[in-house]
This record gives C-alpha cells, structure tokens and sequence, in this order.
C-alpha cells in the first residue's frame, strides 16, 4: 500500500538533489536545469497531497508553478545567452563582476 | 501492483535526476532531465491526475526542456568544460549538506500523518468527474483571478525575454 509519506519522502530526495545541483555546479544552465528539478518535486509534493487529501486544489496550484517555472527559465536562459554574449563563458566563477 | 510500478518509477526518477546533477556534458542533463520529468509525469498518473501529468509532459518536457536545448546548441556549450576537481572543498561541503538536509528531511516526511478532514475541504470531491473537467471546474470558476494574472505574468516574462536576448549591433537607440 503506497502511502502519501513515500511520495513525501521520494520528493524529498528529488528536492535534495536539486538543491545539491544548484549548489555546486559551475555551468548556468545546469543551475537552472536542478532548479527545475527542485520545482518538479514540489509538484509532486502538491499533487500527491491533493490526491490523499481529497482536494482539487494542490493540482491547480501545480499548474500555475508550471507557468511561473517555464515564465522564469524563459528569462533565466535569455540572460544566459545575454551573458554569454558578453563574457564568453556560462561558468559561473567567471561571472563576478559585481563581487567584491 | 502499485507498489512494484511506483518502486520502478522511483528508481527511474531517482537515477535520472542524479545523472541530472552529476553528469558533466549539458547535453546529457538535459535528456536525463527529460526522463526524471516523463518519471515524474508517470507519478502523476499513478496518483490519478491524468491531466496535470499531460500538461507536464507537454509544457515541461515538451517545451521547456526544448527550450534549454535550444540555448545549449546555440551557444555551442556542449563540449566538456574544464574537470570538476573531485577534492575541492566545494564538492565535499555541497556533498556534506545535501547529506544533512536529507537526514533532517528524511524523518519529517516519515512522521507526516494526513490530517482528519475537517469541515473547511472542498466541495468538489477529486472523483466526482474526470481530471480535466474537474480542473477546469476549478481553474474557471475559483480561480480565475491567479489565472487572469499568470496570463499577464506570461507577457511580462515573453517581453523581458525578447528584450534580454536581443542583438546589440544597432548603433543608434532609435524605436
């Protein structure tokens, strides 16, 4: 009998990988890649909560975090480009010209 | 049955999102990213929510992924960037805390009990009617002020992206 704590916990996992991702990697765009997949195991988290709590509304609310993910890698990937053209380079230790 | 296919699907999901992170050439984050998410579109459908695992299928799968596709093959950066250094301390801390935030996670989800349904649930049981028509119920009625304004969200990040990937090679700043 699949409960809602093994979804929980598997999308924890997910969350935590993609926390891992963001951390420590240089490339931008696999930044961008894990942060998607962050978003990806909220959705789960939403949808199967809705499915044991008997309620429509956690499969709305993924829905708009569907819009505001694909709305935020749209502009994520244009300042990528926007950086790439600038700099050359997608790595982000090369991209510190406002550090200290 | 349920547990065997949501056993095999977890492995799938899980491997896939760790070749996501630990892979080296973009290309392949990108098509392991696409597997964790046709996974993830499974989960949905095992959790019943046919509609919702279609418009992940299409819009991220289909699109957004499309979408870093796209940018990795216009900016050629497919190649193998210079070698992660396994003993770098950034790998060992990122490691350390991933491990540690899994640990603290890993009990609070186990803990985690359903709430009784109290009398504030909804009045539009999940399996009155199929998915869609209940998500449409839903979105079109409740919530059509979130949705109005996600439209607006959507011109917004469709200007800033135009305007962010545009071409500097005019020299005059006219239109």
């Amino acid at each position: 009998m699949i409960t809602v704590q093994h979804y929980l916990v598997l999308s924890a996992a997910l969350f935590c990988l993609g926390v891992i991702g963001v951390m420590f990697r240089r490339n931008l765009i696999v930044i961008l890649m894990s942060l998607e997949l962050m978003l990806n195991a909220v959705n789960l988290t939403f949808v199967a909560l809705s499915r044991y709590l008997d309620s429509a509304e956690g499969q709305i609310f993924v829905l708009f975090i569907m819009v505001v993910a694909a709305a935020e890698v749209a502009v994520g990937l244009a300042i990528a480009v926007a950086v790439f053209r600038q700099r050359g380079t997608v790595d982000v230790n090369d991209i510190n010209l406002m550090k200290w | 049955m349920e547990k065997l296919v949501f056993y095999v699907l977890s492995i799938i999901t899980l491997v896939s999102a760790f070749c996501v992170v630990f892979l080296r050439r973009p290309m392949h984050n990108v098509l392991f990213m696409i597997m964790t998410m046709l996974g993830v579109a499974g989960f949905f459908i095992l959790l019943r929510a046919e509609f919702v695992a279609m418009v992940q299928i299409i819009v991220y799968a289909g699109a957004v992924m499309v979408l870093f596709l796209f940018v990795i093959m216009l900016l050629r950066l497919d190649q193998v960037q210079l070698p992660q250094d396994p003993r770098a301390l950034r790998w060992w801390t990122g490691s350390l805390l991933g491990v540690i935030l899994i640990t603290l996670l890993l009990p609070v989800m186990r803990a985690f009990v359903l709430p009784m349904p109290s009398g504030m649930a909804p009045a539009v049981k999940l399996d009155a009617m199929s998915n869609t028509e209940l998500i449409a119920r839903e979105l079109f009625t409740t919530y059509l002020l979130p949705f109005e304004i996600t439209s607006v969200l959507l011109l917004a990040a469709m200007i800033g992206t135009v305007i962010l990937a545009r071409k500097r090679s005019r020299g005059t700043v006219g239109d």
